[in-house]
């Protein structure tokens, strides 16, 4: 039986997330077929055909793909449902949205943001903010999953899939998008950067982020983060936590800068290659889990560490 | 009160207000009470009581129940332990508390009824015996009453999305307020999987609504920043981190919450089978991460990400 791997995409280009999501469809075994439901989304649908891996493209176009409606998304992937023994999707806000009613659609039992493939109904998967880690075994006939894409490298291309269209289910027209208002950065994207700086509560302002985090960032081509209390205390968007609830990262550095290191910020990036902390508190939380620990003011330790990169 | 509801409003108001109402300027309607014409005191106080029973059927009239489940998980100050057997997680004599999200919930579901909007806000919980003391803090924030599903079963999110598919069934709520995940399980599946079940609409990960009539507009925290959709009730919402910050509950008001209405059900009466689909082989603790070295300055701490974690 096939794979049916749900692709995140922009209707030109297709998500980091959903390579990584790849390679773990791929650790399953079995035929992958990469659904593409979008509107104008051709594009990405000849991006998903050059993936390596791919068996199949099938490309469902339809104005009422366009937003990514959960309620349309579920129903067409139920609709084409009966022909997979899996339904795979990356564990971001948007799997995490739609992949839930599929599940629920099919009366089936989803499994959440697998990090490790034992056997074909066998998954690995954490729980408590990633302090202890559930394998579990799935008596479904379809198995909903949706991966963590932190866990799995990414996909590269060098596959030649055909390109199928599927026709598309009717407007359910249960919900309409008034608008989005996305962060505009020139870095890169936190989950998928190779260096993150992060600030927390330590920072003390969002101007501090600004002014001393912000240039760090620049000279290493880092993306940037926060810790909860950052972001509630309005330094920075939502969309910067890094965290048990908010973004789960795992780039080859991670530079923690005035982060005590509660434990839902830690079930965020304690899988990263190498963590560098800096903070005043000695005895903060943080320095238990870095290679490199900092003790000191990060008002005067950031301006000297980007004097030593050059800056 | 449901006849009420149910019964055409001109009826209503000629069986409780025989001798008829008039039209306030403040757009609410006025009985006119027999004894107004006559003990001047008296006819006072009457009016005022049938002003008062008449705001209640008012309010029943455009009711608008919100439903909130609640669960009782870990506290997230704990640190939890692997069994022995690696058969679970250590639950014994660990403090428990409600899941944050589903605190956070019920706060926006109070706030909603504190605002005018609903009429009742009801907190269900599934599971032991001992949710009932769940279910009484969500009392203590301001539900109206609570519904314990009781099962020693351990449920996982389809069959709670099931039972809480049945509740809603009986109770008709308009909205249903999920946290967006339990801290436990990190799941993050019931509320999409209830909204599929009853084929509503859902806007999960909230982080503002605004219900006006039959729509709820409601922002969403999606990865790149924040996205705003409009729903037709009834719906499911899930409450993310920043929808509000929950109240503290105040002791008469816990004082107050045991003595409101807590009904229990089974899975059975319900007629939900809550079998688990998902058999856990086994929990582990993942491998640790050692604590590092100090570095002596920035100096150090860049020469040692060039040269020994060549990183930079």
């Amino acid at each position: 039986m096939a794979i049916l791997l749900i692709a995140e995409h922009d209707n030109a280009s297709i998500k980091a997330a959903t390579l990584n999501t790849l390679t773990a469809a791929t650790k399953i075994g079995g035929d992958i077929h990469l659904l593409i439901a979008g509107s104008a989304c051709a594009a990405a649908a000849e991006a998903a055909a050059k993936l390596a891996g791919v068996s199949k493209v099938l490309l469902a176009d339809a104005p009422h793909y366009a937003d990514q409606s959960p309620e349309n998304l579920a129903a067409l992937v139920v609709a084409n449902a009966a022909a997979y023994a899996h339904i795979v999707a990356a564990a971001t806000t948007g799997g995490k949205n739609f992949m839930p009613r599929v599940a629920a659609l099919l009366d089936v039992a989803q499994i959440s943001e697998i990090v490790a493939v034992e056997a074909p109904d066998t998954f690995v998967r954490p729980i408590y903010a990633g302090n202890v880690l559930a394998t579990v075994q799935s008596a479904d006939s379809i198995k909903v999953i949706t991966v963590r894409a932190t866990a799995f490298d990414a996909a590269g291309e060098g596959g030649n899939a055909a390109v199928e269209s599927l026709a598309a289910g009717p407007d359910l027209g249960q919900s309409k998008l008034i608008g989005r208002e996305l962060t505009k950065s020139e870095r890169p994207e936190l989950t998928a950067a190779k260096v993150i700086v992060a600030g927390g509560r330590g920072m003390g302002s969002g101007d501090n982020f600004h002014k001393l985090l912000e240039p760090l960032a620049d000279k290493l081509g880092a993306a940037l983060g926060a810790s909860r209390a950052a972001v509630d205390a309005g330094f920075v968007p939502n969309d910067y936590q890094v965290g048990q609830t908010g973004k789960i990262v795992a780039p080859q550095l991670y530079i923690a800068v005035g982060i005590s290191g509660a434990i839902q910020h830690l079930a965020g990036m304690k899988d990263s290659k190498v963590i560098v902390a800096i903070n005043k508190d000695a005895e903060a939380p943080i320095f238990q889990v870095a290679d490199y620990g900092l003790v000191g003011d990060l008002f005067e330790a950031l301006p000297a560490l980007l004097a030593e990169l050059g800056g | 009160m449901a006849v009420y509801v149910s019964l055409p409003w001109p009826m209503v108001l000629t069986a409780i207000f025989p001798y008829g109402t008039v039209r306030h300027p403040y757009d609410s309607v006025w009985p006119i009470v027999r004894s107004d014409f006559g003990n001047v005191k008296r006819g006072v106080l009457r009016y005022r009581l049938c002003c008062r029973l008449l705001c209640r059927v008012v309010i029943k009239e455009k009711d608008l129940k919100i439903l909130v489940p609640v669960k009782r998980v870990v506290d997230y100050n704990v640190k939890v332990r692997v069994k022995a057997d690696a058969s679970g997680v250590d639950l014994a004599n660990v403090k428990m508390s409600m899941n944050p999200f589903d605190e956070i919930a019920i706060e926006e579901a109070v706030r909603l009824r504190e605002a005018g909007i609903a009429t009742e806000v009801v907190a269900v919980s599934a599971g032991l015996a001992n949710c009932q003391e769940t279910l009484r803090t969500a009392m203590a924030i301001g539900a109206d009453r609570g519904i314990l599903i009781q099962t020693e079963v351990e449920l996982q999110p389809l069959a709670v999305a099931k039972l809480l598919k049945a509740v809603c069934d009986k109770e008709q709520p308009q909205i249903v307020i999920c946290g967006k995940q339990a801290i436990d399980d990190d799941a993050n599946q019931t509320g999409q999987m209830l909204a599929g079940l009853m084929g509503w609409p859902q806007a999960a990960f909230a982080s503002k609504v605004v219900v006006a009539g039959q729509q709820a507009t409601v922002t969403r925290e999606i990865d790149g920043g924040l996205e705003t959709i409009e729903v037709a009730l009834p719906a499911v919402l899930t409450a993310d981190l920043r929808l509000n910050e929950p109240r503290y509950a105040t002791l008469p008001n816990i004082m107050k919450a045991k003595r409101k209405p807590l009904e229990t059900v089974t899975p059975e009466a319900l007629g939900v089978d809550v079998a688990a689909r998902l058999k856990t082989l086994k929990v582990a603790e993942p491998p640790k991460r050692s604590a590092g070295i100090k570095v002596a300055d920035a100096a150090d701490l860049v020469m040692k990400l060039k040269t020994e974690a060549k990183v930079i």
